[in-house]
């Protein structure tokens, strides 16, 4: 008993010692932290002002200036560019297309991971854990190694059938499906492994057929993994610019990462264009991030090896 | 931010709830607990297992389509000329390893795999750590966290104005240019020094070159006696920004050397030099001294709107009148952030291993884009990380009388390594794959020096047509690459 005393006190002694140091320090570590946190936002702050300023003060002043004269600011370029419509690849028509591209690629890429994660966890059939790995080995591969193969085989298709899926929306969606499909399907059997097999056998003890299960026990219980997948695929396929640029580089619709690029060789007298186009670029990812961010974040946590 | 709170606070409960494979190693990744929950590895009716498998099917046509068959034929490809349609062997290779413009791309993703992971992954941890400690945690990781979901090619194009060139564009220059005038102040009439121009092109009449950058009067003056000296050369925006005005011939006082500074240039007789007219114009804010024959100072004088100046109270002796050099000093005028300069000397080397061994600007320019981008995604994978740390042993340090800092080595550190892997490897994929952000953010004349793989695969592949052989080559190189990371994921979900 007599022990208790001396082993008590130095560790009370070191938790005031570092509760004060810790007060101490968090003042400057606020301060710190506050300065880290204002850099990381000039960029987006940049980037906003410079798409509110008329284009003819880009190269004048720096866009910083405009907190001295708050009256530069307007929704011109954005009104400017609004006002020439679905023309072909100005920016409406490059929202549309790239919606047309990321909702087909990221919905196939939840559903068939998802059918697919159902199987490698309750089917009943021998490899699934040597399927699994490979689809794991299957996550780091590089698009490059697949983009000229798959140009070929959609020549191939189109010389057989008439319908050649190279420069079209089609093409594209499927290339993006198979890239995604890896980090879907391990993303999806990560999350089905944890739900108690008793569960299911209860229903096929009722003699429910495994369509029945999964429409009725698995997918009620997987929406919240399938939310995480569908919005990392969805930022992911949005985001891209090398497939596009291979799959569509031809084509006058385009999704919005060529529109931004393809003014990249006169960035100075187009910068207007680019900050506003990139402005309504990063709009729905913005969206989504600030609404769904928990199930982003899981997604991200998940696909730390993609 | 309700949002925010719960997803980037502390404990992700959501986390473990969803059974979501963390990278602190959330045992349902594993195969291993695959055995422990003791699911049937087969068996079961033959209808049974066709129906599984029909669930399958989708995923395993597509990928052995678009994913896995074509892997095949890339490496096939490589082998065959650039129309895929004859055997050249390992010419394609051959060609890799001695183009200079493609050999650079090693260099640049070399350089990148050695700076940027482990820049990022110590800018995550320090993060991570030091938001345990702050109240508004949630609201610093949203900030850090959100450049994550802009296109590379978005991120890029803001950080091609930051680092422009121009300062009246770009946000680095125009501090640099800050710090730089506020240190050595620009003269009111600077010399275009990318020209190789120097204050000797503004003598006109009057003056010759004088010490260190500094104009003087070409003859000597004494008291009572007027000077007046012409510069050529000086441009109307600087008139403008000046305020000059009307140059006004000195008269001459006694005991004083009065004097005027003009624009030795009149729009209404161009040609005539020494000559003042009534549309020449005074330069004002000269910033003059006072020479005595020895070269010492005598006094200093500034010139008035109209050029005008006066030395008063001179003695006996000779002088001249000097234009300080700091008149002429020019401004900071941009250094070339995104250039293709390199940052180690290399010049001594010969061309090859120039190529091979200098750093460029641009790729330095270039990684601190990226880590903007990614340094949330670092803090937040070891953010899980933390907050899953056994918080027993930590409290048993503590109770054994170990200091913080010997926790975090000694403890927190070990038992974070695994995480602190995950996200190396990650982001060494991530760089070995680079291609949007060097597409968008070295501008044409630096693209060259800042190229990689990935986007040397593309130019070879993708320009003018396709391309099939080099580009099948350079893709097989990068998907080599990767294998190691490969066989780390495989490892460490087999348990």
């Amino acid at each position: 008993m007599s022990a208790a005393p001396t082993a008590i006190a130095p560790s009370a002694q070191a938790t005031r010692r570092g509760f004060l140091g810790l007060r101490l320090s968090r003042s400057v570590l606020d301060i710190i932290l506050a300065v880290v946190a204002i850099f990381w936002l000039v960029p987006t702050i940049g980037l906003t002002i410079i798409s509110l300023r008329p284009e003819r003060f880009f190269q004048q002043s720096g866009w910083w200036t405009v907190l001295a004269a708050p009256a530069q600011l307007t929704f011109q370029n954005y009104t400017t560019l609004f006002s020439q419509g679905l023309v072909a690849g100005g920016v409406l028509d490059s929202l549309t297309t790239s919606l047309a591209i990321t909702i087909p690629a990221t919905l196939l890429v939840a559903i068939i991971s998802t059918l697919a994660a159902y199987s490698l966890v309750f089917g009943r059939w021998r490899g699934r854990d040597a399927v699994f790995l490979a689809v794991v080995a299957l996550l780091v591969v590089p698009v490059q190694v697949a983009l000229i193969p798959v140009v070929q085989l959609y020549q191939a298709f189109g010389s057989v059938t008439g319908f050649n899926p190279f420069g079209t929306i089609l093409g594209i969606i499927i290339f993006h499906v198979a890239f995604g499909l890896p980090f879907g399907i391990f993303l999806m059997r990560n999350f089905l492994i944890g739900i108690p097999t008793d569960l299911l056998e209860a229903g096929r003890i009722d003699g429910a057929g495994q369509w029945t299960l999964f429409q009725r026990v698995v997918l009620p219980l997987s929406l919240p993994a399938a939310m995480s997948l569908t919005i990392f695929q969805f930022i992911w396929v949005w985001n891209d610019l090398l497939v596009a640029l291979v799959f569509l580089g031809s084509n006058v619709h385009h999704p919005l990462t060529i529109f931004l690029y393809s003014f990249t060789r006169t960035l100075a007298a187009n910068y207007w264009i680019i900050s506003t186009g990139a402005m309504i670029s990063i709009l729905i990812p913005l969206i989504v991030f600030f609404s769904l961010q928990r199930y982003f974040v899981q997604g991200v946590l998940a696909g730390a090896v993609k | 931010m309700r949002m925010a709170a719960r997803s980037l606070g502390r404990g992700h409960p959501t986390l473990r709830a969803v059974g979501v494979s963390t990278p602190a190693g959330a045992p349902a990744a594993t195969l291993k607990a695959d055995a422990t929950t003791g699911r049937p590895a087969g068996g079961g009716g033959r209808r049974d297992q066709l129906g599984s498998l029909l669930f399958l099917a989708p995923a395993a046509i597509w990928l052995l389509a678009i994913t896995i068959y074509p892997v095949v034929v890339t490496f096939r490809n490589s082998v065959f000329d650039e129309t895929a349609t004859s055997y050249v062997g390992l010419h394609n290779y051959q060609v890799i390893f001695s183009d200079a413009s493609i050999l650079v791309t090693f260099r640049n993703n070399l350089i990148w795999v050695v700076i940027f992971p482990f820049v990022v992954t110590f800018l995550g941890l320090t993060f991570a750590v030091l938001t345990e400690r702050i109240r508004w945690s949630t609201a610093f990781k949203t900030i850090i966290f959100m450049p994550i979901v802009f296109s590379a090619t978005a991120s890029a194009l803001i950080w091609r104005t930051i680092f422009d060139l121009d300062p009246h564009i770009g946000m680095v220059n125009a501090a640099v240019q800050t710090a730089s005038d506020w240190v050595n102040p620009p003269g009111l009439y600077p010399v275009d020094t990318s020209a190789g121009q120097t204050a000797a092109a503004f003598a006109s009449t009057g003056l010759s070159p004088g010490a260190s950058g500094a104009l003087q009067s070409s003859s000597t003056a004494a008291a009572g006696d007027t000077v007046q000296l012409g510069l050529i050369g000086v441009n109307v925006g600087t008139l403008q920004v000046v305020g000059a005005q009307t140059a006004v011939p000195p008269s001459p006082s006694s005991g004083a050397i009065s004097g005027l500074v003009y624009r030795d240039f009149s729009p209404s007789h161009p040609t005539d030099r020494g000559q003042l007219f009534p549309d020449t114009d005074g330069l004002p804010g000269m910033l003059l001294t006072l020479l005595r024959s020895d070269g010492s100072s005598a006094g200093t004088a500034t010139t008035d709107q109209h050029g005008d100046f006066r030395f008063g109270n001179v003695g006996t002796g000779s002088y001249r009148v000097q234009l300080d050099a700091r008149n002429f000093r020019s401004g900071f005028t941009g250094i070339f952030w995104l250039g293709g300069q390199s940052v180690t000397p290399t010049s001594h080397l010969s061309q090859t291993a120039q190529a091979l061994l200098s750093v460029p600007l641009v790729d330095l320019a270039m990684i601190i884009a990226y880590l903007w981008m990614w340094a949330g995604f670092a803090m937040v994978v070891i953010g899980a990380g933390l907050t899953s740390l056994n918080r027993e042993l930590l409290e048993a340090g503590r109770v054994d009388g170990a200091t913080e800092a010997q926790i975090f080595r000694r403890i927190t550190m070990p038992l974070l390594a695994p995480v602190l892997v995950v996200v190396l490897v990650t982001m060494i994929i991530n760089v070995l794959k680079i291609f949007d952000v060097i597409l968008n953010m070295a501008p044409g004349s630096s693209q060259g020096d800042a190229s990689t793989l990935a986007l040397a695969m593309f130019n070879e592949g993708f320009t003018g047509g396709i391309h099939s052989g080099l580009a099948s080559a350079i893709a097989v190189i990068l998907f080599l690459l990767v294998i190691p990371a490969m066989v780390a994921n495989l490892r460490r979900i087999r348990g």
